[in-house]
């Protein structure tokens, strides 16, 4: 998973997302021990303090644990991750409802849309 | 926790152009720091008077409370917008120079830094690339255990792959005690490394502020805001 950070957004809250995203997908495994502020942030390109907030906001939530010996660990509380995985997935129906309403269409025609495009992408899996 | 850098009415004048003009600036410790201005706005100047290199005409710097001079050499590491290195000077002779003068370089991390870039210690300086010339030096600026590096324009001039090179090498050489000042136009290409950055405009400060600051509240990357603020 790249670091893929957008110019006019800031940095620190893209960093929180993609560590989330990496936790969700398992990238990082509950439990694992995460690299160094250092090396996340010279993986990611980016100023070790601006990396060093992420990782804070991340315990803030508690998805990622201070150990006070071994540095930092993913939790090992699943529900919490599925919880952040459902925080995540509701802010893309937001955006995508409101790029929608943006192109014109009412709430049924979004719907209806919605059907056409999973009965089209099934038709894709089945060939 | 004391500032690094305290600069209270500085004033350079060259005959009556006046490159900075009763600049006042705080540069705090454990922060990598753009200074960002528009050509002849006074950077480099204001660089040379941190360095010790150029006499202020009137006005203060004080770094860790001393003004410019032996001790504060001693502290700072500074990089030209121009080598200074002979051109004919084998890389192992500039590492010697670095080591002869710097009693707070480390010949271990530069070594390891020149191997890893597979420049031979042999080989002259001349024969080399402008963007292998450029990393040399920079592998040596950033091998010293300084409280302050100052670096005028590194990345200037190299390909986008040397700048990458570049900016990886001042962010692992970077500690969390030391500050790093570095002057660029390429805003895009660096603002990501950076805590804060500073404007100026005509030999004074226009604004300092965090990056994320001016993300969050102009919602554009300090790029785009650097040229709404400097339109011409």
């Amino acid at each position: 998973m790249v670091w893929n950070l957008n110019a006019d957004r800031p940095i620190y809250s893209q960093l929180v997302e993609i560590m989330q995203m990496r936790i969700i997908t398992g990238f990082y495994k509950p439990g694992d021990r995460l690299p160094s502020v250092r090396d996340l942030a010279t993986e990611a390109s980016v100023n070790p303090n601006t990396m060093q907030k992420a990782l804070a906001e991340l315990e803030r939530s508690s998805l990622v644990i201070t150990q006070r010996t071994s540095g930092r660990t993913v939790t090992e509380n699943m529900e919490l991750i599925r919880e952040t995985q459902r925080q995540l997935a509701d802010e893309h129906i937001r955006h995508f409802f409101q790029s929608m309403r943006e192109l014109g269409f009412s709430r049924e025609e979004i719907l209806a849309l919605i059907e056409k495009s999973t009965q089209e992408e099934e038709i894709v899996w089945k060939l | 926790m004391e500032a690094l850098a305290e600069i209270k009415n500085l004033t350079k004048a060259y005959g009556r152009k006046v490159a900075v003009n009763d600049m006042n600036l705080t540069i705090p410790r454990g922060r990598i720091i753009g200074l960002l201005g528009p050509n002849g706005s006074g950077k480099t100047t204001l660089i040379k008077m941190m360095s010790g290199l150029l006499r202020p005409t009137s006005g203060s710097i004080l770094i860790n409370g001393c003004r410019p001079g032996i001790d504060t050499k001693a502290k700072i590491s500074y990089l030209p917008e121009r080598t200074y290195l002979q051109a004919d000077m084998k890389v192992c002779d500039a590492v010697a120079i670095f080591q002869d003068f710097y009693p707070d370089f480390n010949p271990e991390r530069a070594k390891a830094m020149l191997d890893s870039l597979q420049v031979p210690q042999d080989a002259r300086l001349k024969t080399l690339s402008k963007g292998t010339r450029e990393k040399i030096q920079l592998i040596l600026v950033m091998s010293r255990n300084a409280d302050l590096f100052i670096l005028d324009e590194p990345i200037a001039g190299v390909d986008p792959a040397a700048r990458d090179y570049i900016l990886n090498t001042i962010l692992t050489n970077y500690n969390g005690n030391s500050s790093i000042l570095l002057s660029t136009h390429l805003i895009s290409d660096i603002e990501n490394i950076l805590d804060e950055v500073i404007f100026i405009r005509e030999g004074q400060v226009l604004a300092q502020m965090g990056v994320d600051q001016i993300r969050e509240e102009h919602g554009q990357s300090v790029d785009s805001y650097f040229r709404r603020v400097f339109a011409c």
